[in-house]
């Protein structure tokens, strides 16, 4: 489906856009990170329709949206209609964090048999009806933009309202984390203290949350465009990490991500 | 203190010509009729675009100097910018800034042949040379204008051609697929260089458009006798300032921004066709 | 040779030196510790500087240290560069404002603070300048960094101690600085010997407890040549531009595009990296937008975007942009090389890639 232009959103005279937020396989903290925005929840409300959101209102699921936020992994079997029918009644369809993207934590389970995942996990696992993986939006539907994070940044989120509702189609940085730590005066903690950081092949987004308090990166905003995880890994294992370290840092909230698959590879 | 070089200034869409799909032709004037006064461009310089609330975008000028109120561009709808340009409507209100680059040697071609030599949206730069040498038609010898476009329909401001050939432009149109009512050439556009009667010593050619297809017609213009000096190009890149101080336009030791867009070939010849340079 | 202007000031009036500049209106900035380095920051007192402490610096990797005795300079260039006061890595230019038909631009404040900066090396007073080629001698002038950079007091430090990633003498930036400050302390066991750069250093001074020098002099010329002995790095830059220009299919590109992150970290670093991006950033009403200016790198793929990609759509051609423009490219912009030896890209790659080797593989198979 290709998305149609967002002008409508630009003109003050116009009905406010409707905005829709879904739910899928998810812990809801993408949805807390917009509940979290407070202040600007009401200018946002102001500018725009609130016309669906679980988490906020008890409105029914009718019509169409201009824009639809869609959190969580597809993962059980009824999901897969809904999130054809969510794509059916949206113009712009963003997705929130890391699940929707790219199947999330809970993606760990494709890993191994969905059987033996069940049987750990519930104790009557034949009254579960799951699919076989957790899989992203985009497996299923066309998907106009993909808000990484794990959970998301709520000023990201934001950012891309407000670049809507200005008439533009959003855009949102992606370069290495490593570009927004320099300019925020943060010293690098691979260089400095000898951390495994994940800074250098992830996608910037998150305001530089861990760095900023000496910690390394866990790529919770998944993989920058075109990471070198192959040269990274390799400081990491001059540095004393073993290998099986190595893989478990690529195997995490963007475990599914092919660039972070194929290095966890590398290191089994 | 310096004023700031990034800081746009209010100008009214007045209107907007449809061209081809996907490209439009926006005529716009100054706010302050004093910044209208003192705005004075060159041939081939552009100016930096911008849409409140979207950003800012580079668009070569398409009128001439003097050219009527105000100042055209030719903008093709494909960008962040430039498809939130799309919806505008006359009396909307844009920000301008320019004009900045350097321009076609207009004067230097004084007493020579000039081959105008376009792909595509590559000859809404080269319109402003088009209409100043056909203004000053006398100080000039054979005027030829290569113009290619991918089909029929995607040709550049055609209710024009007509003038500009009475006025002393021979003007010769190629298109890569051509439709039913098609009677022209069919080919790349710098294969049409095989069809003039060249006297390459008193020849200039100025080029606009892809990379490729401008370093297709550099080495027609070159195999037939003109010399690297003479042959202008007219090159693009991300340009963000357009002053020279932001770095993303750069090309070896040039910023095409500042010291371009147009350059004698010879001068970017040693980078240009180096890949992903 | 060391200014015969100089003068001896007691290590202990160096908090007193500043606070005369905080007194006379100026914010002092200059080194001091903080997650686990020597950044810049503000300083009020002297005691705020990394007194005992020094660095050790490799390919990729910097450690502190302690010193076995109390130098208040004894380390060599940290993460931080005075860029980020000249030219701060997030500005914003200035707001436009819709209004009814128009919109309306507003000017950000003009009071930018007056920097004092304290212990600026000769490698960094030689970036200041060729920073100041870019934002003041061209054509345009960038009034942001114009309006900083006219009110900057210079304090330079003599470098006491070289980093094994120095390479300044190479270069012909250093280690002892010779210009563009307004004083320059060289640090002496017991006291600072101080050479005066200007009239208004000079005029710092007065009042402050110092005493004609002596046999410092000397001492203190000692300081920087002790230091450039310890220089092991070196950078050959013989040929430039034309070493890299006709190198530019060279098979070191793809060997570095192998083990660069492409992580932007070098640009970051380095105290003449000028590349920016201004950015739209509306508010959620619709009715403001701020233009925001911020440190940008050849590194993002961004960068070089355009209709149809990126200009430079691998690691390859990022890094050759970056090499080729800071010792090439640079040259026929703006007179001067773009690098001055600091030796900071090769500490803070985390993955330790040095552009002095790289450098010298090229030149050892020259147009391989």
């Amino acid at each position: 489906m290709i998305a149609q232009p967002l002008t409508v959103l630009n003109t003050r005279r116009a009905p406010r856009p409707r905005l829709g937020v879904f739910k899928f396989a998810s812990c809801d903290g993408c949805q807390l990170s917009l509940l979290d925005c407070e202040d600007e929840l009401l200018a946002v409300a102001d500018r725009v329709e609130i016309a669906f959101f679980r988490e906020a209102t008890r409105r029914p699921l009718e019509g169409s949206f201009d824009v639809s936020l869609v959190e969580g992994s597809v993962s059980a079997p009824e999901q897969e209609a809904e999130i054809r029918d969510v794509r059916a009644r949206s113009r712009f369809l963003i997705t929130l964090g890391a699940c929707a993207s790219h199947g999330g934590i809970q993606a760990l389970r494709n890993f191994s048999r969905v059987d033996d995942a069940l049987a750990i996990v519930y104790a009557t696992p034949e009254t579960i009806s799951t699919l076989p993986s957790s899989r992203p939006a985009s497996d299923y539907v066309h998907v106009d933009l993909e808000l990484p994070g794990c959970p998301i940044n709520k000023r990201q989120l934001l950012s891309v309202l407000a670049q809507m509702l200005s008439g533009g189609k959003p855009r949102i940085d992606q370069h290495a984390l490593c570009l927004d730590c320099k300019r925020q005066n943060v010293v690098c903690v691979l260089v400095a203290h000898g951390s495994p950081c994940l800074g250098p092949v992830t996608s910037t987004g998150c305001g530089v949350l861990c760095p900023s308090y000496d910690r390394p990166c866990f790529s919770c905003f998944g993989p920058a465009p075109q990471p070198n995880t192959a040269s990274l890994a390799e400081r990491f294992q001059a540095i004393g990490l073993s290998a099986d370290h190595i893989r478990r840092l690529f195997q995490m909230f963007y475990n599914q991500a092919p660039e972070f698959l194929e290095e966890a590879r590398r290191h089994e | 203190m310096t004023s700031d070089p990034y800081c746009p200034h209010p100008a009214v869409l007045r209107s907007v010509e449809p061209e081809t799909p996907g490209v439009a032709t926006f005529g716009m004037e100054f706010q302050e009729p004093a910044r209208a006064a003192a705005f004075h461009h060159r041939p081939g310089q552009f100016n930096m675009v911008y849409l409140p609330g979207v950003g800012e975008v580079a668009i070569s000028i398409a009128s001439a100097p003097g050219e009527g109120v105000g100042l055209r561009h030719t903008i093709r709808f494909v960008g962040r910018v430039t498809n939130a340009l799309q919806s505008l409507r006359p009396g909307a209100v844009l920000g301008l800034r320019g004009p900045y680059g350097s321009a076609w040697p207009v004067e230097e071609a004084r007493g020579r042949d000039v081959v105008l030599v376009a792909g595509g949206l590559g000859l809404a730069p080269l319109r402003p040379a088009v209409k100043a040498l056909l203004a000053e038609r006398a100080q000039y010898g054979r005027l030829w204008l290569l113009y290619g476009a991918r089909q029929p329909s995607d040709r550049l401001y055609v209710a024009e051609y007509a003038d500009w050939e009475r006025a002393g432009l021979e003007l010769l149109v190629t298109v890569d697929r051509a439709d039913a009512s098609w009677r022209g050439a069919v080919g790349i556009v710098p294969l049409l260089f095989r069809k003039l009667a060249l006297d390459p010593s008193r020849t200039l050619v100025l080029t606009c458009g892809p990379e490729v297809m401008m370093r297709a017609t550099v080495h027609e213009a070159i195999d037939r006798g003109v010399a690297a000096s003479d042959v202008y190009v007219s090159l693009e890149r991300n340009m963000q300032c357009a002053v020279g101080l932001c770095g993303h336009c750069q090309l070896g030791p040039e910023f095409l921004c500042m010291n371009g867009p147009v350059f004698p070939y010879e001068r970017v010849a040693r980078f240009l066709g180096k890949e992903h340079f | 040779m060391v200014n015969t202007s100089a003068v001896v000031m007691e290590k202990s009036e160096l908090g007193n030196l500043i606070a005369r500049l905080w007194a006379e209106g100026y914010t002092v900035v200059g080194p001091t510790l903080a997650q686990g380095a020597i950044v810049f920051d503000e300083l009020r007192t002297a005691d705020q500087l990394p007194i005992g402490w020094t660095d050790e610096q490799e390919p990729g990797s910097y450690r502190l240290k302690r010193r076995d005795d109390g130098a208040y300079f004894g380390y060599a260039v940290g993460p931080h560069s005075w860029k980020k006061y000249l030219f701060p890595a997030r500005l914003t230019l200035f707001s436009i404002e819709r209004t009814a038909d128009s919109f309306a631009v507003h000017q950000g404040s003009t009071d930018v603070p007056r920097y004092a900066f304290l212990g600026v090396r000769s490698c960094d007073l030689h970036a200041i300048a060729v920073q100041d080629r870019t934002f003041l001698h061209g054509p345009y002038v960038d009034p942001h960094y114009e309006r900083r950079r006219e009110r900057a007091f210079i304090i330079a430090v003599q470098c006491g101690t070289a980093a094994s990633t120095c390479f300044c003498a190479s270069m012909n930036t250093g280690p002892r600085a010779t210009q563009g400050f307004d004083l320059a302390l060289t640090e002496l066991p017991e006291a600072f010997v101080v050479e005066v750069g200007s009239e208004r250093g000079g005029a710092l001074l007065v009042g402050l407890n110092v005493r004609a020098a002596n046999g410092e002099i000397e001492a203190a010329h000692q300081v920087t040549e002790t230091t450039k002995r310890q220089m092991t790095r070196t950078l050959d830059t013989s040929d430039m531009p034309a070493l890299l220009y006709e190198n530019l299919d060279h098979a070191r590109w793809d060997d570095v595009a192998g083990r660069c992150l492409s992580c932007t970290n070098c640009t970051m670093v380095c105290p003449t990296c000028f590349c920016h991006s201004v950015d739209e950033v509306p508010d959620l009403l619709g009715e403001r937008s701020e233009r925001v200016r911020q440190w940008d790198s050849c590194f993002n793929p961004e960068l070089s975007h355009v209709a149809g990609g990126s200009t430079r759509p691998d690691i390859r051609a990022r890094y050759r942009q970056w090499l080729t423009h800071k010792l090439a490219s640079w040259i026929d912009q703006f007179g001067v090389s773009g690098c001055v030896g600091c030796g900071r890209c090769i500490t803070w790659c985390p993955v330790g890639i040095d552009l002095t080797e790289e450098v010298a593989a090229i030149r050892g198979s020259d147009r391989a």
